[in-house]
């Protein structure tokens, strides 16, 4: 027995909600990023910290993945090296589309202060950059907000259309 | 024809060169200052040629010609008691001398004594590996060769240890370029995308210093993005910095202040 008057006609009341596919995917998509843990350097501390209780990723439904066949965000966060260049590309090719990319930091940004032989001079030179997060290192408010910004970029593409792979060329 | 130089700002050139300077050279002493040092000699000598000994900072160098090495250092620890290789690796002198110098930083425990073997090869030359004496030696030797060329002989697993293993060029070599040769600059994208990638992906940007203003396919000033690769040399608008849609998203309640209760019994 209900305990209480239920109005099922007035806004709320209601345990049925009218909209769209398109935004119900999107909602899922976007409260559901699941990372894959990509911490290359330094900025790999500041993202671990983000995951972690005081910034508390959880909450926007962000949970680190160990897996790329489970991830559909990849936060390179630190320097990306000619070595592991390879590996980056082959990680992200196994995400399943759709799938998303965060450059954290200078490093991973343009190869920041390793102007050096061994260092990618940006990660978009390899995979496909959604956003690219300034600083060195970005503090967990910047990723915080760089998540924010790719879920406001989700919810603005529709989700019916055909998925374009993504490409860098 | 004389060389060129600018007069624009004559004031401006330094009028100090350093074509006099010498650089500072550590004190060498004799080896027979320190008796430890001298009876570790005198063991060293009796048995092989010494080109050179003498006592730098507190320490011993001694250098041996390469093929004594192993020997030299098997000498060293099993009857002088230094136990223990603490660094060794190369040092390129190709332009000086056309040479590797290799050196062996030994240190004996109970003697509290350092003393560094140093020994110069040729460019193709390899040296004999120390690996069966000192087990460090493996990692500092396959570092050895991958930075400098060095080939180690009976090595266990001659292979590089820090850069990939199909790089061509030994980075800490003088005569390598700090911001790699022709085939580090294209290695992630021959290697990722192929040869013919290489128009589409573009040469390496290796100024630090490069900022365009208006360029906004790869910058956006915070508070002011605009869509990309939009025109924005006559001003950008000013976007203030938003976590949500303005209109809500679906099924997220936005918290509003008005609305909510602040409880005055917290143990409620």
């Amino acid at each position: 027995m209900a305990q209480h008057q239920v109005n099922y006609l007035k806004d709320g009341g209601l345990p049925v909600a009218l909209t769209t596919i398109d935004k119900v995917v999107n909602w899922g998509r976007s409260n559901s990023i699941w990372a894959l843990t990509y911490g290359l350097a330094c900025c790999g501390i500041e993202m671990m910290a983000s995951g972690a209780s005081r910034y508390d990723f959880d909450r926007f439904g962000t949970i680190f993945r160990a897996s790329p066949r489970q991830a559909e965000l990849m936060v390179v966060a630190g320097t990306l090296t000619k070595k592991h260049a390879e590996f980056i590309r082959r990680l992200y090719d196994q995400m399943t589309e759709p799938k998303w990319v965060i450059s954290m930091g200078s490093c991973a940004n343009t190869g920041g202060m390793f102007n050096t032989y061994a260092t990618v001079q940006g990660v978009d030179r390899v995979i496909p950059v959604d956003l690219y997060l300034p600083g060195c290192a970005p503090r967990p408010e910047t990723l915080q907000y760089a998540v924010m910004m790719l879920q406001q970029k989700i919810r603005k593409e529709p989700a019916s259309r055909s998925q374009k792979p993504k490409r860098l060329m | 024809m004389r060389a060129y130089t600018p007069k624009d700002n004559v004031q401006a050139k330094s009028y100090y060169t350093d074509r006099f300077w010498v650089a500072p050279q550590v004190a060498k002493s004799a080896v027979s200052d320190d008796e430890v040092f001298a009876a570790d000699l005198e063991a060293i000598k009796a048995k092989f040629d010494v080109l050179d000994a003498y006592i730098q900072v507190e320490q011993m160098i001694v250098i041996i010609n390469a093929n004594d090495n192993y020997a030299v250092l098997e000498l060293l620890k099993n009857e002088c008691e230094y136990t223990q290789l603490s660094e060794m690796s190369a040092i390129d002198w190709l332009d000086q001398e056309g040479k590797f110098e290799i050196f062996y930083q030994m240190l004996s425990m109970t003697k509290r004594k350092r003393v560094r073997i140093k020994c110069k090869i040729d460019e193709k030359e390899a040296i004999q590996s120390v690996e069966k004496l000192f087990r460090c030696a493996d990692w500092s030797e396959r570092e050895m060769y991958d930075m400098f060329g060095v080939v180690v002989n009976n090595h266990p697993f001659m292979k590089r240890i820090l850069m990939p293993e199909d790089w061509e060029g030994f980075p800490l070599r003088k005569t390598y370029p700090l911001q790699g040769d022709e085939f580090a600059a294209w290695y992630e994208v021959d290697k990722i995308f192929g040869k013919e990638a290489r128009e589409i992906i573009g040469p390496e940007n290796r100024d630090p210093a490069r900022i365009d203003r208006y360029d906004t396919k790869r910058f956006s000033r915070l508070g002011h993005e605009v869509p990309f690769g939009t025109d924005i040399s006559q001003g950008e608008p000013d976007t203030p910095l938003v976590y949500q849609e303005q209109e809500g998203v679906f099924m997220i309640d936005k918290f509003d202040a008005q609305k909510s209760v602040v409880i005055s019994d917290r143990h409620r």
